[in-house]
């Protein structure tokens, strides 16, 4: 059972991931920042949990609130170059955050041992969950509850009228800035946002997996932040929340009975994927019968 | 209204628009025309903001918004409708004319929250009567990039309207209509004047032209050629050669 509640929170950060990426793309940019940010999620409520004490919910936000103040910083400078120029930009910025963790020593004598990041070792003993005595499906349960508050909320915010700025600036900047909208401060808002649902993630992954290190936030982890969207689809949140289940569940994990051949696979089926459903896993179609459904039922209940 | 002064607009070696000027009156319809490439459409960008011009002043109600950010100056009460319609074709009718809510005109009814996450309650007896005057109350639902030719441009033009502008700058809103989509156009050009809005029409159609327009400015290369009334402006010699070569 333990290892199925492992993978739920592996989903579970990584849909958030996913979706402090679909909120960016949702305006038309392609970042690869985004495993930056989840980095500085993952470093800095690390540091509050371990080295100042503090209780992983307020350190996860003030993980949140730091990813989202460099996201914040960079959206300004990046967004200013468009399509291939900013997957550079922010590819660029991804790098050097996980160089500076890299580099990053922050020792401090806790008892008999030192703790905190450790450069290139990363750093180890992250252990807030156990040391509370959370088990398995604590964890998990506090995970999912994170998604779905995230999930929930950028739903709300989808189906209000921001949700369809979005949208426009995303499709036609130049229709959008002659009805009044202000390009820069919508997509600086979207990263913003952006950055602090990636800093979420990064600080749930930090304590899931006890130990970090700079090497697990390079451009795969990017890549898959960017795949999950695009994978699922820009109709709504559902849509990334599959495609993370789908590649994570079933690609990474379900696959694993393969052995080498897995990684083989993987690719074949990204590709499979993307041309069965171009417009993602879930697309207007689905949703319309998936809303048919739902209405259905609600009119018999 | 709007009072153009020496405008000059050059790309790379181009002279796209080369010291124009006019000014337009309030509550009249106004002309730009000309013959391709005599710089209409860059005319209408620049006022607009699309481009910054290279010299010359933008002066709206007095004000020179030559160097305004684009967004601004439809809160200054300048909109437009494009050439080649730009909707949002992924957004629904209703969403597109959903985004004028920012316009200045709605920020005195709902508050900076409600405008910008408010769902879509607040802003549904304005959208409906956007959609009525545009005759696409029945298409709300439907994708913006669903409906017909005629229809798109009803709608650019009704979500132009639904930030309630005072100067409305229509980029060939006649281009690819039939005769008949053409007199209704005419019908609503005139409607909009009795309404009160100045509008800034440009087009190549000279019909239509001739028929809503107060007055006209007659552009070619870059320059103004002629100015006045429909009457003058077709009895110009200069205007007559510029459209059928000289000696005609």
């Amino acid at each position: 059972m333990d290892f199925y509640y492992s993978l739920a929170q592996i989903i579970g950060f990584h849909a958030l991931l996913g979706l402090s990426a679909y909120v960016v793309l949702l305006t038309g940019q392609v970042s690869l920042a985004q495993a930056g940010f989840f980095a500085i999620g993952a470093y800095v409520a690390a540091m509050f949990t371990v080295l100042a004490g503090w209780h992983l919910v307020p350190a996860m936000l003030a993980a949140g609130l730091a990813a989202a103040a460099m996201a914040c910083i960079v959206g300004f400078p990046a967004l200013r170059v468009r399509g291939l120029m900013l997957v550079i930009a922010t590819l660029a910025f991804g790098e050097a955050v996980r160089l500076f963790f890299f580099n990053f020593d922050y020792q401090v004598a806790k008892g008999e041992v030192k703790v905190g990041p450790l450069g290139g070792e990363g750093f180890r003993q992250i252990r807030w969950f156990p040391e509370h005595g959370w088990t398995g499906l604590d964890v998990m349960l506090f995970v999912w509850t994170v998604v779905a508050l995230v999930a929930g909320a950028l739903w709300w915010l989808d189906r209000s009228r921001f949700g369809a700025v979005l949208r426009a600036v995303g499709e036609d900047e130049l229709a959008a800035q002659s009805v009044g909208l202000n390009l820069t401060a919508v997509k600086v808002t979207a990263m913003t946002i952006g950055g602090f649902i990636a800093g979420l993630g990064g600080a749930i992954y930090a304590h899931y997996t006890t130990h970090i290190e700079h090497s697990n936030f390079g451009v795969l982890l990017a890549t898959f932040a960017i795949a999950y969207p695009i994978l699922g689809g820009l109709r709504n949140v559902l849509g990334t929340i599959v495609a993370v289940i789908f590649v994570q569940g079933f690609l990474v994990e379900g696959l694993r009975f393969l052995g080498d051949w897995r990684n083989l696979l993987f690719g074949a089926l990204i590709v499979l994927a993307m041309n069965l459903r171009p417009n993602g896993l879930i697309d207007a179609a689905t949703a319309r019968r998936l809303a048919r459904l739902f209405g259905r039922e609600a009119r018999r209940a | 209204m709007l009072e153009v002064r020496g405008l000059v607009k050059h790309f790379g070696g181009v002279r796209a628009v080369d010291g124009i000027d006019f000014a337009i009156r309030p509550g009249e319809v106004f002309g730009l025309i000309g013959p391709n490439g005599s710089g209409k459409s860059t005319t209408v960008n620049l006022v607009c903001g699309l481009y910054a011009p290279t010299q010359g002043q933008i002066l709206f109600q007095g004000q020179d918004i030559a160097r305004v950010a684009t967004h601004k100056r439809l809160s200054l009460g300048l909109a437009r409708t494009f050439q080649n319609i730009r909707l949002f074709t992924n957004l629904t009718v209703w969403e597109n004319l959903w985004m004028a809510e920012n316009a200045p005109a709605h920020r005195a009814e709902a508050g900076f929250l409600k405008r910008w996450v408010g769902g879509r309650g607040n802003a549904r007896e304005r959208i409906s009567q956007a959609l009525e005057f545009s005759g696409l109350a029945h298409r709300a639902d439907d994708l913006a990039g669903s409906l017909a030719f005629g229809e798109q441009r009803r709608l650019e033009l009704a979500r132009a309207l639904a930030a309630r502008p005072r100067l409305l700058l229509l980029d060939e809103p006649a281009a690819g209509m039939n005769a008949e989509e053409i007199a209704q156009l005419d019908e609503r050009i005139r409607m909009l004047q009795q309404q009160g809005y100045t509008i800034l029409l440009i087009e190549h159609h000279m019909e239509l032209v001739m028929a809503v327009t107060d007055r006209i400015c007659v552009l070619n290369f870059g320059r103004k050629i002629a100015e006045g009334t429909p009457a003058q402006v077709q009895a110009d010699p200069a205007v007559r050669d510029a459209y059928l070569g000289t000696g005609a």
